[in-house]
């Protein structure tokens, strides 16, 4: 069958699959008794396996075949989870993900697996055996997946062993070996049947009844028995019949009967080239029975059509900025009603288009607990993360720039940030240290905060360090501020740990953290207390490029000022203006604050003579102000953000362009370069 | 005809002055009418600013003030000439657009030391035409980027 077509499905579900894995399993850690997580892993396992026997990568199918049965014993409480069980199942999932990273790569997903399928099998039948009550003499250890002697049991036998286990019985799949030298074989067979008869009932064996009873056998034959009694007796009652060999008696499972001949289908009718997806597609509409299934239907949209509609969009909204200006100048009433429904609902399909580009950060967070994990365990800490707003929003394009980042953090907060469990027990600190990623929407910005309750820093270092490399002198400590001092760090060239280690420490990173954040048009703070811990925020923009802005006048030139830098707007005389070495000042709610003049800052030709009141837009930088000084506000607007083109890309205080409803440009100002 | 083609040039003529000039049409992407600019604040003196063109902001140089010829108002004749160099689009004002013609390669000399007002800097070469001399604007040297943009910081706090 060709199977090309669905590849890129099966990679992406493949992969949503894994992610849904790796955090079950670690949810698994924290909540071992959880029977729901148990039952999403299963299911993701059980449907990757479906999905990858069907696409005919076998590799695949069989690691989580093993994998499902795993769950399945510990669904089915034979087996309780260990924490080392957990280090092998996420080992076990990194391994399903290298495959699936084989195939969307072009390979054919084949992979060693013989290694971790044979340990999750001793972890499927280890525990298994404890939980027996009886301990297993044998030291023979048999193989977890019953022999396939049996292939061939229909629904009624099925079912009755099914219901065996709730009626407190056991099903064991024995085999019996005849001395080569025995000589009435069909009356051991009948002696044999005799005793598993007092035991329990036979639902099956191989050969059939008739075969045994005539002989028609090796020497070796196999039942499955229905029984109460353990496992061990059983055998030695068998081996009371003289003229056997040996007896090996296994627990039976339906359900690994049943997928091992699923998974045998499906390779099969792979084979025949006749098998379709349909295998796969009935496998799914299965899934949302069993799950609660609160999610939406979704289909698959290509990234690249939306960014067109978005295009698309934005030319829209010029051209009803336009509109909204004719029927301004034209005053037809009917026309302006119009142009006014437009508004509202193309504000409407902006709020879709804009909310469809947006992705739930959970894509990039939910990668960092086994990120963490396993950075924890290489640094030999102890290191708890505590996710908080994974559902919040962001715009594809800033979730595409902002993984990496966060993982330098993360990594910088594990190494540098939390302390060793022997330093933390000292400094009468819980041994684990806990990392809390936060993220949150507020205005029309989304803060990320990544927040260790380790050593903090330590300023006095930071500023040694700083003037080691050069970055400041003597003269500047004393203007810096604690936060300023903190921002150091973010400096290229620095690193206060130490010891270099692989993780973090080699000078380099930081510093490309801050850039790419700035790049995304967003912010980075540092704040911390020494001993306590650190947070690093990050504020990013929802969109990035239909963004509300205020329009100013200065002398006939429009300005556009984003709304999200803007504290407020002001209308105050010509007495509220104060003076501080030599600098004008206005106080506003009781803080010093710098007037600036746009008009200087743009070299705008100031015609107006000195008036009695003056407009002024409260802009901040983080913590910092800013007065500008306008001639007038015009109003509130969306505007699209456009850049300068190549030719001015590096122009002083201008972030941009856009193109207002008349066609002109008006630049867009960039508030962050005049507060400096 | 593959011949021909290579020694012939197809260029766009306009005029700056009193001098004609002339550059590839490969380069060229459009020509338009003088249009409102937008002032960009903070940069060199020929950057007259951006213009919307059909939805892209596209900066704008005054020619004769990059090329250090003397201002002068624009008026009817005036043009912009959309330039699309590597990756970078820019509109260049010039007095008037006059003409597209073909002319042999053969006739395209060196630029002599010193030509008319202009620095010979961004002079590619000139072509000698029966009565005409057409200079061959490097336009690459014309958009190098150095000094667009002066950089200037106000105190905050």
């Amino acid at each position: 069958m060709d199977t090309a077509q669905y590849l890129d499905v099966f990679i992406d579900e493949s992969n949503e699959h894994i992610e849904v894995l790796y955090k079950k399993i670690l949810d698994l850690e924290k909540d071992p008794n959880d029977k729901s997580i148990i039952e999403e892993i299963f299911r993701a396992a059980h449907t990757l396996k479906g999905m990858s026997a069907t696409m005919g990568y076998n590799d695949l199918a069989t690691l989580t075949h093993t994998l499902e049965n795993v769950f399945d014993a510990i669904r089915y409480d034979r087996v309780h989870v260990q924490s080392n069980m957990i280090d092998l199942l996420v080992e076990t999932v990194d391994h399903l993900n290298t495959m699936v990273e084989d195939i969307a790569g072009g390979g054919n997903g084949s992979h060693d697996i013989q290694e971790v399928a044979r340990k999750l099998e001793m972890f499927e039948k280890g525990t298994a055996n404890i939980k027996e009550e009886h301990v297993e003499d044998s030291l023979e250890a048999e193989s977890s997946n019953h022999s396939n002697v049996f292939t061939d049991l229909d629904e009624f036998e099925l079912s009755i062993l099914n219901e065996s286990k709730e009626r407190g019985f056991q099903n064991f799949e024995i085999t019996v070996e005849l001395r080569e030298d025995c000589l009435l074989k069909g009356a051991r067979v009948f002696m044999v049947f005799e005793v598993l008869e007092k035991l329990g009932e036979v639902i099956k064996s191989s050969p059939s009844v008739n075969d045994l009873e005539e002989e028609n056998f090796d020497y070796t034959f196999s039942v499955i028995l229905v029984s109460n009694q353990p496992k061990d007796e059983i055998a030695k009652k068998i081996q009371k019949v003289s003229e056997i060999d040996s007896v090996t008696v296994q627990h039976f499972s339906v359900k690994k009967y049943r997928e091992s001949r699923e998974i045998e289908d499906q390779i099969q009718t792979m084979q025949k080239d006749n098998a379709t997806v349909s295998n796969n597609i009935e496998d799914k509409s299965k899934e949302p029975d069993s799950a609660k299934s609160n999610q939406n239907k979704t289909i698959r949209v290509n990234i690249e059509k939306l960014d067109v509609l978005m295009n698309l969009f934005e030319e829209l909204i010029i051209d009803r900025g336009s509109l909204e200006q004719i029927s301004a100048d034209l005053q037809n009433s009917d026309l302006m009603e119009t142009v006014e429904r437009m508004a509202r609902v193309s504000s409407d399909l902006q709020n879709i288009i804009l909310t469809m580009r947006m992705v739930p950060i959970d894509t990039v967070f939910s990668r960092f607990p086994r990120m963490v994990r396993k950075l924890a365990r290489d640094l030999d800490k102890q290191v708890d993360i505590e996710i908080i707003g994974a559902d919040t929003e962001l715009d594809r394009t800033v979730i595409d720039e902002i993984g990496d980042p966060i993982v330098h953090l993360l990594r910088n907060a594990i190494d540098h940030g939390v302390e060793t469990p022997e330093e933390r027990l000292q400094k009468g600190k819980p041994e684990k240290g806990t990392i809390k990623l936060k993220a949150y929407h507020s205005g029309n910005h989304v803060f990320i905060e990544i927040a260790d309750d380790g050593a903090g820093i330590n300023k006095e270092k930071v500023l040694n360090k700083a003037l080691n490399n050069g970055l400041l002198t003597e003269q500047d400590i004393e203007a810096l501020s604690e936060q300023q001092i903190y921002q150091l760090i973010m400096e290229s060239g620095f690193s206060t740990a130490d010891k270099i280690s692989d993780i973090s420490g080699r000078g380099v990173g930081l510093d490309v953290v801050k850039n790419t954040i700035e790049s995304l048009g967003g912010s980075i703070s540092i704040d911390s207390i020494l001993g306590k811990g650190s947070v690093f925020s990050i504020q990013l923009p929802l969109t990035l490029t239909i963004i509300s802005a205020l329009l100013v006048e200065l002398n006939k030139e429009k300005f556009a000022i984003p709304l999200s830098s803007i504290i407020e707007t002001a209308i105050i005389s010509k007495g509220q203006i104060l003076s501080a070495h030599h600098k004008k000042v206005i106080d506003f709610r009781g803080k010093v604050v710098p007037l600036v003049n746009l008009k200087d800052v743009f070299q705008v030709p100031d015609t107006a003579t000195d008036e009695e009141y003056t407009s002024i837009v409260i802009v901040k930088k983080g913590e910092k102000m800013a007065a500008l000084v306008v001639d007038s506000f015009i109003g509130q607007q969306e505007i699209v953000l456009k850049s300068l083109g190549s030719y001015l890309s590096n122009t002083f205080a201008i972030s941009g362009a856009t193109i207002l409803g008349d066609g002109q440009v008006a630049l867009i100002i960039d508030s962050n370069a005049i507060i400096k | 005809m593959s011949n021909e083609t290579a020694t012939e040039k197809k260029v766009i003529v306009f005029q700056l002055k009193d001098e004609e000039f002339a550059v590839s049409v490969q380069q060229i992407g459009s020509i338009e009418r003088i249009q409102t600019i937008t002032r960009v604040p903070n940069t060199a003196d020929f950057v007259k600013g951006v213009i919307n063109l059909r939805g892209v902001v596209t900066p704008i140089i005054d020619l004769r003030s990059r090329l250090g010829i003397e201002a002068t108002d624009f008026n009817e004749s005036t043009r912009i000439i959309i330039v699309n160099l590597d990756e970078i689009d820019v509109g260049l004002i010039v007095d008037a657009a006059n003409d597209v013609i073909d002319i042999p390669i053969d006739s395209i000399e060196p630029a002599p030391e010193v030509i008319g007002a202009v620095n010979d800097d961004y002079i590619e070469g000139v072509a000698k035409l029966e009565n005409r001399l057409l200079i061959l604007l490097d336009l690459k040297k014309v958009l190098t980027n150095e000094e667009i943009t002066d950089l200037k910081y106000v105190e905050g706090q």
